[in-house]
């Protein structure tokens, strides 16, 4: 995956990856279908099995997600909604992975057609400045990569996958 | 120290993951992890400490006994830092995008 960083912003993270799929596909599986690719199996907030995440289509909606029991636990709400292009979501939840409406850091997706089959996704998670004093640790958590990583991480798999 | 820091800490030390090992399958009471390893119970106690304090093991009390089992929420601190949170969503998207779009072409 590349990565774009936007100068020295500490108070920003971007992302970038191409995808082969259509620009109209490729916004269609981001919101229409969230609850399909979202790994909500680590990335949920509520206390009970996420088994949905929704992005509500219009400006004003809600993101949140599903739980087993029906419950519903907000994300944020749609800052901006231009289809098959540019889509802006707040992403309120705070650094003990709550939902705090007043948080407001903000998700921009930017979907760029590169010819009638590859799309590329820019991704923005701005405003980090917003988690205070847990600003690193939170830049830490949605920034870090490395194919390293991934090495260890299939430990932390496997390990999780027999605690459960 | 971040949280996947200490978690990384604790795991660099033998004993500690031949103990974290043994709390895979099962909670275990303190004798039960300290059975056939070269260590004593107080020092098993010791590393059961350390690696509470990471995040990496829960501590339930069951009548007079401690059990200790492995803390999930370490395993899910240590994943997102490995991998970051918006690199792997940004991967679970691809995945499922390019799934949509073989699917779209196969249908034309």
């Amino acid at each position: 995956m590349s990565e774009q960083r936007a100068g020295d912003d500490v108070n920003s993270v971007r992302k970038a990856i191409s995808v082969n799929a259509p620009q109209h596909v490729a916004w269609r599986v981001f919101t229409e279908q969230i609850g399909a690719w979202w790994p909500l199996a680590h990335y949920k907030i509520g206390n009970v099995n996420a088994v949905d995440a929704v992005i509500e289509p219009r400006v004003g909606g809600r993101w949140y997600e599903r739980g087993e029991d029906g419950s519903t636990c907000n994300w944020g709400s749609v800052l901006a909604w231009e289809p098959p292009s540019r889509l802006l979501l707040s992403w309120d939840i705070n650094a003990d992975w709550q939902y705090d409406a007043a948080l407001k850091t903000e998700l921009e997706i930017r979907f760029i057609a590169q010819g009638k089959r590859v799309t590329r996704i820019e991704l923005e998670h701005r405003n980090l400045d917003r988690y205070g004093a847990r600003r690193d640790q939170m830049r830490e958590i949605f920034d870090k990569s490395g194919d390293w990583g991934r090495l260890l991480g299939l430990f932390a798999q496997l390990a999780e996958g027999v605690a459960t | 120290m971040t949280a996947a820091e200490q978690i990384l800490d604790a795991l660099g030390d033998p004993t500690r993951r031949l103990i974290f090992n043994r709390l895979r399958h099962r909670t275990r009471s303190v004798s039960e992890i300290a059975e056939g390893m070269k260590v004593s119970r107080p020092a098993v106690s010791q590393h059961l400490k350390v690696l509470k304090g990471a995040g990496l093991v829960l501590v339930r009390a069951e009548g007079t006994r401690r059990l200790y089992g492995i803390d999930i929420r370490g395993i899910e601190a240590l994943r997102s830092w490995l991998d970051g949170f918006w690199d792997e969503t940004l991967v679970a998207f691809k995945k499922a995008a390019e799934r949509e779009a073989v699917k779209g072409r196969k249908h034309r």
